[in-house]
């Protein structure tokens, strides 16, 4: 049997993404002696693919298409899926991949599971854990059908490497036949994403006003970091919709997340505690963050933020 | 212009989640319902589009009669008719099936999901059943406005959104953005009263199809007790975080 994955790119690199979902995949074809077919879009190159286990790659090329199209997307993978003869099909938790997975899965007649969270506990039938009601639990679901989709939650699995050399084979792209046509694109370049962040930094009420947003843009700039904030911050226009991160907002798995001045409510905590490390500075001791959290800081962000900075600033020199 | 909204009763959000018969089901106990948020956003939007054009709203979910008193509440907000399909949900696809069927039976120009529910969090009914159907599909969308049937729609992506056009009938995810929370509309004495005359139409299931099926619940472990760092001591944090946690 084989194993496909559908690996992301940005501006021709392959995304984390793509190589949590490879490592991923190689981990249950080691399990079943399968092969671990990649299909990658627009790629500069696929070297990076040799050293995370891949055996065999197809590269599509959308040249002429350089927006996503679902449509197109899901029909160039189903191909490779019904020619490999695949059984297990993964992606990851990024915007696109979990656009793209239930209308990929019911076009080739899979079940989808989304949400997962560790390798299959059984693979005849397929039975794996996923994270439901906002991570407040999980569930082992059960395929029912011959094939299935897998998104796997980001920072789940992780990265791991493994020598390769696979072969590359060019992949037609699908033709459209959807209406709905992308006309533009509106994408911040120069700034890490929260999807795609190894660390986030987020701003609370308690950081009192967009002026004083510095701190948090400053320490995510020393780390590398994307910055989030609160449902009320953004409600009250301190800070983009875009950064509105929990519950109704956006949902945050990084290996750190920086809470700062927020409160901590239940809502809040639903969208970001399936990251790894959480750290909390608040003034008040009695915060509910503090039971959620795993290192915490009872101070006055104003002091302490600048403080961390300044120390995380002269270690990088 | 007829508009099918999908609604999913979720347990409220702060509602604290427990599982009976040894974790195989969800305990419903004293957890309130509440409509899907997403699925308010959608239908905030559909009653707009009512409002300014006269559009005829419908609220659809799949489940038993526990979930009668949202589908009322849908109805005070505005909706026209609700329709329940009586059949307890086994999974996202097996709510599409049902939800493709009512459309074969009676088609609309616009079906709204939200992105996706509180409770399972599949996010994938939207998708399934715009695939079963043969219809565009577009998730997480954040903003749409019409002109006659052609669509011009927003989709939030990682770091930005696509601005895109489409053709209805289609099928998109709503989340917020597509209204804002100041928009949701409470509903007043005179919705409630109204709300009692309009239909509620209870139809059986019509397929039995399903892809998966949970065996069992679980909860994440209790949590250890937070390391706390004194605020003169950043020193500490940075160690801790980088030998520790080995995240720096
Ligand atoms: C249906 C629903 C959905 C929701 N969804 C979300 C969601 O997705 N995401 C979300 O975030 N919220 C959500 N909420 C809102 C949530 O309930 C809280 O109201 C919100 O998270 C509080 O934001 P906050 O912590 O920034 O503000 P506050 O609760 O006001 O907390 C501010 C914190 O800052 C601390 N502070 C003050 N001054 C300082 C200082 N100088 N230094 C350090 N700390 C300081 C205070 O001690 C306090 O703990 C939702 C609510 C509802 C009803
Ligand atoms: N039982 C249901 N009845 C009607 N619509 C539903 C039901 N479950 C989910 N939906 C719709 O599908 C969307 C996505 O749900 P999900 O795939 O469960 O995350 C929800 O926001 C609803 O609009």
């Amino acid at each position: 049997m084989s194993i496909v994955v559908f690996i992301e790119s940005q501006n021709g690199v392959i995304k984390k993404s793509g190589l949590e979902v490879t490592s991923y995949g190689r981990a249950i074809a080691d399990l079943n002696g399968d092969s671990l077919v990649a299909v990658v879009f627009n790629p500069e190159d696929t070297v990076i693919l040799n050293s995370h286990g891949v055996d065999k790659i197809y590269s599509v090329n959308t040249s002429n298409n350089k927006f996503f199209n679902v449509d197109q997307y899901s029909s160039t993978l189903a191909n490779v899926v019904e020619r490999e003869g695949a059984n297990i099909i993964i992606v990851s938790a990024s915007a696109d991949g979990r656009y793209l997975a239930p209308i990929l899965a019911t076009k080739l007649k899979a079940a989808y599971m989304s949400n997962v969270v560790a390798l299959p506990s059984s693979f005849n039938p397929i039975i794996v854990k996923r994270s439901c009601f906002t991570n407040k639990a999980f569930n082992e679901t059960e395929s029912k059908k011959s094939k299935t989709v897998l998104s796997l939650s980001s920072n789940a699995f992780g990265v791991h490497e493994k020598a390769s050399s696979p072969e590359v084979f060019e992949q037609k792209f699908s033709e459209a036949s959807s209406s709905l046509k992308v006309t533009s694109v509106d994408k911040v370049i120069d700034k890490v994403t929260i999807a795609d962040a190894d660390i986030v930094i987020s701003g609370g009420r308690g950081l009192k006003g967009p002026e004083n947003w510095h701190l948090i843009e400053d320490l995510a700039e020393v780390l590398g970091a994307a910055t989030a904030c609160s449902k009320p911050v953004s409600d009250m226009g301190w800070r983009p919709h875009s950064e509105h991160v929990g519950q109704t907002g956006k949902p945050v798995a990084t290996n750190l997340y920086f809470a700062i001045g927020i409160s901590g409510a239940i809502q809040h905590l639903a969208g970001i505690n399936s990251s790894k490390i959480k750290v909390v500075i608040n003034n008040d001791p009695e915060a509910p963050f503090f039971k959620a959290a795993d290192y915490g800081i009872v101070g006055d962000a104003f002091e302490v933020v600048p403080k961390l900075i300044e120390k995380l600033k002269a270690l990088q020199q | 212009m007829n508009i099918l909204v999908c609604i999913s009763n979720v347990p409220d959000t702060t509602s604290k989640i427990n599982f009976k018969d040894e974790n195989k089901s969800f305990d419903s106990n004293g957890v309130q319902f509440i409509i899907n948020p997403n699925d308010e956003f959608g239908l905030t939007r559909a009653i707009w589009l009512q409002q300014k054009s006269g559009a005829k709203v419908t609220v659809v979910t799949v489940g038993d009669i526990s979930c009668e008193p949202i589908l009322r509440k849908c109805l005070a907000i505005g909706a026209d008719k609700a329709i329940r399909i009586d059949v307890v949900p086994q999974d996202g696809y097996f709510v599409a099936s049902q939800l493709s069927a009512l459309y074969k039976n009676t088609p609309y120009d616009l079906i709204i999901t939200g992105r996706e529910s509180i409770d399972y969090n599949g996010g994938m009914v939207g998708g399934i059943l715009a695939t079963l159907l043969d219809l565009p599909y577009l998730a997480n969308c954040i903003q749409m406005e019409l002109e006659g049937n052609v669509a011009t729609l927003q989709r939030e992506i990682d770091g930005g959104k696509e601005i895109l056009s489409g053709i209805l009938p289609m099928v998109i995810g709503a989340q917020k953005g597509l209204v804002e929370e100041s928009d949701l509309i409470i509903p007043n004495m005179r919705g409630i009263m109204q709300a009692r005359q309009k239909p509620l139409e209870v139809l059986s299931a019509f397929s039995d199809e399903n892809t998966s099926k949970v065996n069992i619940f679980e909860k994440p472990p209790a949590k250890g007790p937070v390391k706390l760092v004194d605020a003169g001591d950043i020193d500490a944090l940075i160690d801790l975080l980088q030998n520790e946690a080995k995240v720096l």
